[in-house]
Formats: C-alpha cells, sequence, structure tokens
C-alpha cells in the first residue's frame, strides 16, 4: 500500500530524512519511535505533502502510484490520512460544516455528487459516538479552545468520517490522559480492517499497548535503523534508545 | 472653479432660502466661514496622511440635485433587508423619498432632519443635541453648513424603537457627478434600545461624494446598535464621520462592513461621559483592484471603570490600500479602564498595502489597555491542515479568508443581518462554500 524506498528529504538544503525505507501493507499497524528531532514528524509531513519540505532522492508510492508530485489534497483524495500532532485552530468554522466540506470536496474529487445531508447526518452521529463526542462538541468552532485531548479526538473522529486507507496519526498520544487515551484507541482499533492500515509515531509505548503494532520501527537521525515486533517497543520503554547507538556504532 | 469654490459660491445661494433666526442659523454661518479657511483636508495633516482626497474632488459634482429624481421600488428592493420587517427612512439623491420610506411618531420618533429643523415642537431636543458632539473637522464643518436633511432619531426615556431601522441613501445617475451631505441625527434616551442600519448605494456609474455626519447620543443605560454597510459602486466616494457620547451605563457598538466603492473614509469618535459605559468598534474590510478605505478611529475615556473593544480585519487583494488609524484616549481620572484594540489583515498580493498605527495615549495609571495589530499572508500550516483533508488550495483559502474575517460577525445582534453579511462576504471572496456558517 505505501512503498518507501531511499527517501531523502528535507527544506531548503538541509537534509532531514536520509533514506527511509518502508513498506506498509494493508490490514497492518506499523508503529515509527525515536527520539526528539529524529525525523519522525517529517516523514509524517513529507507523505502527506506538505510543500516546505522537498524530496530530493527515493521513492514515495501509495497504491502503486508515485505520489511525490501530488498536492496534499489530491493524496487525501487518493485515501490517506495525517492525525496532526498540532492540530490547527479554525475560529468561525465549526466542526461539522468542516467535515461537510472535506468529505464533499474529496467525493467531488473522486467524481461523486455530495453526500446526501441525511447520511451525513447519520454518519456524524455514528462517529461522534464511536468517540465518546458530545453533540454540542460539533457546533464549536474547529480546534478553537479546545484541551489537548480533544483535539486529538476531533483528529480522530475526522479520520472515522474520512475512513481513509492508510492513516498516519503523529504523536496522537501526547496531551492525552489515560481514559482519552483508551478512547481514541478503541476508535482506532474499530476502524481497523483487512483493507485499511494504520502508521503510529510515538515517542512512548504507553500507546502502542491499545493500539498494538504488528512492527515496530526507530528513527534515528534521519533513517529508520532498527525494525522488530511489538517486544521492541517494551524494549526501548524500558531501556531508551542509547542501546541502539551502541549497537550502530 | 474648485470644488471649495464651487461649495463657497452655492453656501450664499442655499443661505437665501433659510430662516434667518432658525436656531441653527449661526452655527452654519460659522461652519462656512471654518471651512472656508481650513478646505478639504490634504495629506499634509497627519490624519489624513494615508488618504488623498484629490482624485475625488476634481469631478464637477452637483451640489443641489433636482428634487425630483425618483426610482422604483423593484429596481432597488434588493438593498433593504427584505426578510425583517424594518423602518425606512430613504433619500433619493439627498432628497427624501415618502414613498420608499417608512417612519413612525408612534412612541418614537423615525422621521426627517429637515422636519426636526423646522418644527416647534422638535426645537427641545435640536437645541440640547444638534452638533453638541461632531467635531469642527473641516468636512463636518461643511456637512454642518449644508446640513438640511437626514436621519432624525429620537427614543425616549425608557422606549424602545421596535423594529431595526434603515437608513438608505440612493444615488440615481440622474446627475452627472453628484455631491451629498447627508446628516443624521439619533437621540437614545435612558435605558432606551435602538438598532440602525445604514448604507450609501449608487445606482450608475457617475461619481458620487457623499460627506455624511452622524451623531449618536446614548443616555444613561441606553442601547445603541449601529451598522455601516459600505458595500457602494466603484465610482462612490464616501467620507463618513460619526461622533457618539455616551452617558453612564450606556452600551454603543458600531459596525462597519466596508465590502465596496472607490475611496471611504471613516472617522469614528466616542466619547465616554460617564462611568461604566461599553463601546464596540468592529469592522470588515475586503477590497479588490484599487479600492481605499481608511478607519479612523477614537475613543476617548474621561471618566473610570469603562471598556472599549476594537476589533477590525481586512483582507485587501490586486492593489487595495487600507489605513487602520485606531486611537485610545485615557483621562486622567479615568481609573480602571479597561481598552482593547485589535487590527488583522491579510495581504493577498504583492501590491496591496496596509498602513497601520493604533496610538494609546493614557495619562490615568490603573488602566488595561492593550493593541495588537498583525499583517500577514494566509497561515501556511492552517492551509496544509484544510488540504490534508482533501479540501482543494482555492476552497481552502476561501474558508480561511472567510472565517478570519466572519469571526467579527458574531457580536451582530440581528439574525437577518448577520446571514446577509455572511453572504455577501462568501460573494466577495468568490466561493460559494455550500453550508451555512
Amino acid at each position: 500500500m505505501l512503498h518507501i524506498k531511499n527517501l531523502h528529504a528535507g527544506v531548503s538544503n538541509k537534509e532531514i530524512l536520509k533514506g527511509i525505507d518502508l513498506d506498509v501493507n494493508p490490514g497492518e499497524v506499523h508503529a515509527i519511535m525515536g527520539p526528539n528531532g529524529s525525523g519522525k514528524s517529517t516523514l509524517a509531513s513529507v507523505i502527506a505533502g506538505k510543500e516546505e519540505f522537498e524530496v530530493t532522492e527515493g521513492e514515495l508510492d501509495f497504491q502503486g502510484e508515485d505520489i511525490t508530485e501530488l498536492d496534499p489534497e489530491e493524496r487525501a483524495h487518493k485515501g490517506l490520512f495525517l492525525s496532526f500532532q498540532y492540530p490547527i485552530e479554525i475560529p468561525g468554522v465549526t466542526v461539522t460544516n468542516f467535515i461537510k466540506t472535506a468529505i464533499n470536496e474529496t467525493r467531488k474529487a473522486q467524481g461523486l455528487e455530495d453526500m446526501p445531508a441525511g447520511e451525513m447526518l447519520k454518519k456524524i452521529r455514528e462517529k461522534a459516538d464511536l468517540l465518546e463526542i458530545d453533540r454540542k462538541f460539533l457546533s464549536r468552532s474547529l480546534n478553537e479552545g479546545f484541551s489537548g485531548g480533544e483535539k486529538k479526538r476531533n483528529e480522530i473522529f475526522q479520520m472515522a468520517m474520512m475512513e481513509p486507507k492508510l492513516a498516519i496519526l503523529d504523536e496522537t498520544d501526547s496531551g492525552l490522559d489515560i481514559d482519552a487515551l483508551k478512547v481514541v484507541a478503541n476508535g482506532v482499533n474499530r476502524l481497523k480492517s483487512k483493507d485499511n492500515a494504520v502508521v503510529v509515531i510515538t515517542h512512548y509505548q504507553r500507546l502502542l499497548e491499545y493500539i498494538v503494532p504488528d512492527y515496530v520501527h526507530v528513527l534515528m537521525g534521519g533513517k529508520i535503523v532498527k525494525s522488530g515486533g511489538k517486544e521492541l517497543a517494551y524494549k526501548l520503554e524500558e531501556k531508551g534508545y542509547d542501546w541502539i547507538k551502541e549497537e550502530l556504532v | 472653479m474648485s470644488l471649495k469654490d464651487k461649495l463657497l459660491s452655492s453656501y450664499l445661494a442655499f443661505e437665501d432660502h433659510l430662516e434667518a433666526d432658525s436656531p441653527i442659523h449661526d452655527l452654519r454661518t460659522d461652519a462656512i466661514k471654518q471651512f472656508q479657511e481650513t478646505g478639504f483636508p490634504t495629506k499634509k495633516e497627519e490624519a489624513w496622511k494615508y488618504t488623498s482626497l484629490a482624485k475625488v474632488l476634481k469631478p464637477d459634482y452637483s451640489i443641489f440635485p433636482s428634487p425630483d429624481n425618483s426610482i422604483d421600488f423593484q429596481q432597488v428592493k434588493d438593498y433593504f433587508l427584505n426578510d425583517v420587517d424594518t423602518y425606512k427612512i430613504v433619500f433619493v439623491d439627498g432628497v427624501y423619498s415618502a414613498f420608499l420610506s417608512e417612519t413612525t411618531h408612534d412612541m418614537v420618533d423615525v422621521c426627517l432632519l429637515s422636519s426636526a429643523l423646522s418644527k416647534p415642537k422638535y426645537k427641545p431636543v435640536i437645541e440640547a443635541y444638534f452638533n453638541k458632539v461632531a467635531k469642527q473637522e473641516s468636512l463636518t464643518a461643511l456637512n454642518t453648513a449644508f446640513a438640511k436633511e437626514g436621519a432624525y432619531i429620537y427614543i425616549p426615556k425608557h422606549k424602545e424603537a421596535k423594529k431595526p431601522i434603515e437608513i438608505i441613501n440612493f444615488a440615481t445617475g440622474s446627475e452627472a457627478a453628484l455631491m451629498v451631505q447627508p446628516r443624521n441625527l439619533v437621540v437614545v434616551g435612558e435605558n432606551a434600545h435602538v438598532q440602525i442600519i445604514e448604507r450609501h448605494q449608487s445606482l450608475s456609474s457617475n461619481p458620487v461624494l457623499t460627506n455624511s455626519v452622524t451623531e449618536i447620543f446614548a443616555e444613561k443605560r441606553a442601547i445603541v446598535d449601529y451598522y455601516k454597510i459600505q458595500n457602494d459602486a466603484p465610482t462612490a466616494s464616501l467620507i463618513d464621520s460619526t461622533y457618539i457620547a455616551q452617558e453612564t451605563q450606556s452600551h454603543c457598538k458600531v459596525h462597519t462592513f466596508s465590502l465596496g466603492g472607490d475611496i471611504t473614509r471613516n472617522n469614528l469618535q466616542f466619547i465616554q461621559k460617564g462611568e461604566r459605559c461599553e463601546s464596540t468598534l468592529k469592522g470588515i474590510t475586503i477590497l479588490e483592484n484599487k479600492q481605499h478605505v481608511d478607519h479612523n478611529t477614537l475613543v476617548h475615556h474621561t471618566q473610570p471603570n469603562c471598556e472599549s473593544h476594537q476589533d477590525y480585519k481586512g483582507i485587501y487583494a490586486d492593489t487595495s490600500t487600507g489605513v487602520f488609524n485606531g486611537k485610545v484616549y485615557v483621562d486622567k481620572i479615568a481609573q480602571k479602564i479597561d481598552a482593547f484594540q485589535q487590527n488583522n489583515n491579510i495581504l493577498m498580493h504583492d501590491k496591496a498595502t496596509i498602513n497601520a498605527k493604533p496610538q494609546l495615549e493614557i495619562f490615568a495609571d490603573d488602566v488595561k489597555c492593550s493593541h495588537g495589530c498583525t499583517i500577514g499572508q494566509l497561515d501556511k500550516e492552517a492551509l496544509f491542515y484544510l488540504r490534508s483533508r482533501g479540501i482543494a488550495e482555492k476552497e481552502a483559502r476561501a474558508l480561511l479568508m472567510y472565517a478570519f474575517a466572519n469571526n467579527v460577525l458574531e457580536s451582530v445582534s440581528i439574525p437577518e443581518l448577520k446571514t446577509r453579511i455572511n453572504k455577501q462576504i462568501a460573494a466577495k471572496i468568490g466561493v460559494s462554500l455550500g453550508f451555512q456558517i
């Protein structure tokens, strides 16, 4: 589904990703862990198509198609979703209106009619219930004055509405207390199927107790330096990253 | 002949028709003298540094248009707030149109300044309020000299205007070039309440210059909501001077929506004369082509424990220019003032310009005064966020601009007006968003 080979990318002559290799297949959950500044969020942004990053070398394919030249919205239309580490506040646009616009713009790009209002409403209610989101919350301005936990829950709500093929969750666990973490993880698990995939980017093993990964990758210095099963996450939690550095030497 | 000379000689002809013993005749005489001395403001004056009137003073304006110019309702019905019942005071080329208006004398007076200036029963109000808060700036003096017609609104103590009041000035295009000088007087008694919507609308591409003056008096605990819709033709220029005097615990809000016109200058001055007053000044400015809007605001706090809130948002495209010159003045005895001023601007193109100049002059030592001013492009992070959700770049930009401006609308207290401005903003930004916010 996602095929990344020897990917180099950065901003204005500063290379941040220095040769990433990663393959994600339908039905899989991957976790990418690593210390601060290792390039985790950059990788997420590059996959989603943020313009300030330039891909200088390597392959970035989604469902067999090279997406390096595609706009962020075109990638979204193909089924890519990025849950932001820091969701942006947009006063004056309600959560409901935002998600309606996002869904109908995507449908338009796919040559479909707008989703009928009744169906939209039903879906919004269903997904809000799944994430234990209060209805009142849906008529508030997008992310404005939301707590950290509300913002993240809202990201996963959007994911539930968009039904992406590949979701990248960038530090979704930061700012969440344990109850909110369980709700969010439960939401992600319920949305999981054999046809879609999830990449979880995180500092901590904590989230991975609830969203259990098939593979864990360690990103350091812009490269994936170690991959393994979920036991690798426990080892990182226990021992930190230094032992990997030593191994590499 | 320059416009100044033409106005001065026209005044002599105008004066012949006035009653010499009218209570305001002396005011006119002083005012025209003052205009004669000072003339039109130029960019040499600090308050006019960024706005030149040179271009708009050139046409050979009719000063006294024909009183017979008319329009039919179908032609202008869209300019009224159709989905809510209102009182209407309508002028066509500066002349009152009884046909298009709906005035009242039921408990409140919603009528004409010309009647108020000539009928004895209004004399006490005219003597107490007329030209009492307007400052003798040259353009206001010019208006005072020629003041003859406009809205007269008097809401007595404990009364409320049952419907919003629309004041609309149409320019028909019957004159090759038209100059009009409406003069409005609004007196809102103790504990009284009024909502007013004012607009100036040219119906042709002939040049129009409007030099409008409005005086508003809010007595104790009065509530005044005033909305200015400035979405005029590209050949119409407006100089609007609005002066508001507030007594104890009164609340006055002025919203200015500047979406059209050629050159627009808004002089908006509040003076708080009692304690615990609240003044709100909000504006949305969306300009394109060569349009120019200059917001010049002043809030003068003379008494303690008052608040003022200013929030002006501007979006400037093409080579349009904007000015925000906002001044807050706090007297020495005016302690515990909470004065807030915010001015945010987005420049869409390289050649669009905004000149922002916040000024605070504070002589009291226990006050909370703040101001914030931003000038920038649309937030790139926000744009990426929207695009990553499948919203195409053009729509994402529109949505962000819309959201940016729309925030100011929250305090609009007439829902139909809010919806209408919402739609105008969406249309101005050029996209159909397919939903109501």
